[in-house]
């Protein structure tokens, strides 16, 4: 198959910094989805349940349409701005730190 | 003379507008294509250009005829279950940001077999993957077929249903055959802008004239029943709505505008359970419909591609965030279409296939004609173009992807590895043409399907196939080749098969009326099969690589790396050169 990896002499290259990356990583995913997985399956769970509650009318509209059809996008962007803005400022960070570690042993 | 006939009842202004939507298409197509030569300029085109751009070109390649027509038609029928498909199009889009565009662009895996195989370092992998891309690709034409008979069959009353699809599958397939209509940023940033155009300015000049959004759905509250005769005007939010008699078949105020109604029900209803009895069942389809559409879009062959098109990581998660804006911002009109539609245009209950509530979006702004004037027409003549750039550029796309699958990897790698340029470059031409051919053939069979629903099933195969596998590849390192593929094969084949038996029992090719009613849950888990495909494939993931866990690749941690690590580190460009001197593959 292909060439065995070199030795980790490097801190990029380490175990433990590959597992910092990821976990940090899919930490934020892993939030992000959550707060959007709750609106997502609990709209359903809310109709189920109560009803009632989601068929009152707004202006028109039900309110479980109003949610589904119109207030839904917004969310989803808060969301994915959210998400990106940290993810940026994640990476940043790692880079940030990788480079001072590299100098520290220059 | 038969021509006059056959141009007998077209709308001038309807006409017009098509036309020149498809003639310009074709002729941006071929002028890009004709700047762009090499593989490498039609992956890099959108590095010169702005964020704004190329967030519309990538939207203007996600908006197709479902989106276009279907939704609004399956709002019109079926009523408030119809939204989850918007929004979960428009969402799923969010899952693909959160857990796999930034590794997979990191990787530099241009499609899913690219990635299977550079991640496996397996050639048989790709294989297997692109087989793949050509199940999706048939069942992701299969409604844009349908959109554009349907189109062409309003805008020439006088032509059959397969003969607009015939029509307009020849000429993109022509076209693609002789190099024309790439993936082209422009096209398809030029596309976006009409579809947007053609969705919206018709419904604000639409509820300025009869109502808003609001009112028309306040309109929906039980007041009028299914089979009344008479027109009525009812007042609601302040504003008086004019509903014309709801046709028979149409369903009643109370189940179209809640939840659980005739989408998610039907299975239970034709098996006889009572209202109550029913609801689980609804809750059940609804769920399963969300984990399709959700996972799906992270797995459809011409979305990825186009991920890449940005100059880096930053810009990459830019652009992301405008193309969920714009096409957020697009997903709110089309149920609009279905709303105003049932309240002004429900004689399209009574029609089926070509004739029914598929073409909402391109009937609606008629009823402005019986005012007088014509600007009914030249608003449907705007609707139409957009239709008409929904389903070209979908299509069209689609077509390159498989054509490329088809010419580039069955042919150049499995049937004849030695082949020279000059064979590959006839082979492309005839995979257009065969491909082209197959799916026409398809498309002609499925007037009966409704567009958004055909859709549905393309995401459910790619959210049992693609998605767990890029996943579970991304964020599992103990994950091997043979257990991507048995998790791969068995989920999509087993959404496959599902999706085959509904559609050959809808367009009523078997006939299993009698079985489906004695097992309705049966029929539900045919029908959206994700809830239980998608677990599947990823348990025969980790089952069979926990199985098979000594052949992970040996550079498991660089691969991890290249997939992980910021790219300002530059693990990349390592990773080529050690790979590149190592295997020789």
């Amino acid at each position: 198959m292909s060439v065995t990896p070199p030795p980790p002499s490097d801190v990029v290259h380490s175990e433990a910094f590959l597992r910092l990356l990821m976990r940090r990583q899919l930490k934020l995913s892993v939030a992000c989805a959550a707060a959007f997985l709750i609106v997502l399956l609990g709209l359903p769970l809310a109709n189920y349940y109560a009803p009632e509650l989601m068929a009152t009318r707004v202006a028109g509209f039900t309110l479980t349409w109003l949610v589904l059809g119109v207030l839904f996008f917004p969310a989803v962007w808060v969301i994915s701005w959210i998400f990106i803005r940290r993810s940026i400022h994640l990476e940043k960070n790692e880079v940030g730190q990788v480079n001072q570690q590299r100098e520290g042993r220059a | 003379m038969s021509v006059l006939a056959f141009f007998g009842g077209v709308d001038p202004w309807i006409f017009a507008f098509s036309f020149i939507t498809v003639v310009v298409t074709v002729w941006m197509g071929f002028r890009s294509a004709k700047q762009t030569r090499t593989t490498s300029d039609y992956f890099v085109a959108g590095r010169s250009v702005s964020v704004g751009w190329n967030a519309s070109a990538i939207s203007g390649e996600y908006l197709s005829a479902a989106s276009f027509m279907g939704v609004a038609g399956m709002v019109m029928s079926s009523g408030y279950d119809a939204l989850w498909y918007p929004v979960c199009y428009a969402c799923g889009y969010l899952f693909l940001l959160l857990f796999i565009a930034g590794p997979l662009r990191r990787f530099g895996a241009y499609t899913i077999p690219d990635f299977a195989e550079g991640r496996f370092d397996s050639p048989l992998f790709r294989k297997i993957a692109v087989c793949f891309v050509l199940f999706i690709g048939f069942f992701y034409t299969m409604p844009q077929m349908k959109g554009a008979g349907t189109t062409l069959a309003y805008i020439f009353p006088g032509m059959p249903y397969w003969g607009g699809v015939v029509l307009v599958g020849a000429v993109i397939t022509l076209n693609v055959a002789l190099g024309g209509m790439k993936g082209i940023t422009l096209v398809q940033a030029f596309q976006y802008w009409i579809k947007m155009f053609a969705i919206s300015v018709p419904i604000f000049v639409l509820m300025a004239v009869y109502g808003s959004y609001g009112s028309h759905l306040g309109a929906n509250d039980g007041r009028i029943t299914p089979g009344a005769e008479v027109p009525a005007v009812v007042q609601t939010v302040g504003e008086d709505v004019q509903r014309e008699p709801l046709a028979t078949r149409a369903p009643a105020d109370k189940g179209w505008i809640s939840p659980f109604g005739p989408l998610t029900t039907k299975a239970a209803k034709a098996a006889g359970l009572s209202d109550e009895e029913a609801r689980p069942y609804s809750l059940l389809y609804t769920y399963s419909l969300i984990i399709a559409l959700v996972c799906g879009t992270a797995g459809l062959p011409h979305i990825l591609v186009r991920f890449y098109t940005n100059p880096d990581g930053v810009a990459a998660k830019r652009t992301t965030m405008w193309v969920m804006i714009l096409i957020g911002i697009f997903y709110v009109f089309p149920p609009v279409f279905g709303v105003m539609g049932r309240n002004l245009l429900p004689e399209l209950y009574a029609a089926t296939g070509a004739k029914g509530t598929d073409k909402v979006v391109l009937e609606l702004p008629r009823v402005l004609n019986s005012g007088g004037g014509i600007w009914g027409s030249i608003l449907s003549g705007i609707t139409c173009a957009g239709a008409f750039a929904a389903f070209m550029s979908t299509f069209s796309g689609l077509l390159v992807s498989m054509t490329g699958a088809l010419a580039h990897d069955v042919y150049g790698r499995i049937l004849k590895p030695g082949a020279t340029p000059a064979e590959r470059m006839r082979m492309f031409k005839i995979s257009a043409v065969v491909i082209g051919a197959i799916a026409i053939v398809l498309g002609a069979q499925v007037e009966q399907l409704q567009i958004n629903f055909m859709v549905g099933q393309a995401f459910a195969i790619a959210a049992a196939s693609y998605f767990p596998l890029l996943f579970m590849s991304v964020w599992w390192r103990g994950m091997t080749m043979t257990g991507a593929a048995t998790g791969m094969l068995g989920g999509g084949l087993a959404a496959l098969a599902c999706t085959t038996v509904i559609n050959l029992s809808d367009l009523k090719m078997i006939d299993l009326t009698a079985f489906w009613a004695a097992n309705p849950l049966l029929r539900i888990l045919c029908e959206q099969p994700a809830i239980w495909t998608v677990p599947l494939a990823i348990v025969l993931m980790i089952v069979v690589s926990k199985a098979t866990a000594t052949t992970t690749p040996e550079d498991i941690r660089m691969k991890m790396l290249v997939l992980h690590a910021p790219e300002d580190l530059g693990l990349k460009q390592e990773y080529i050169q050690e790979h590149t001197a190592g295997a020789g593959h």
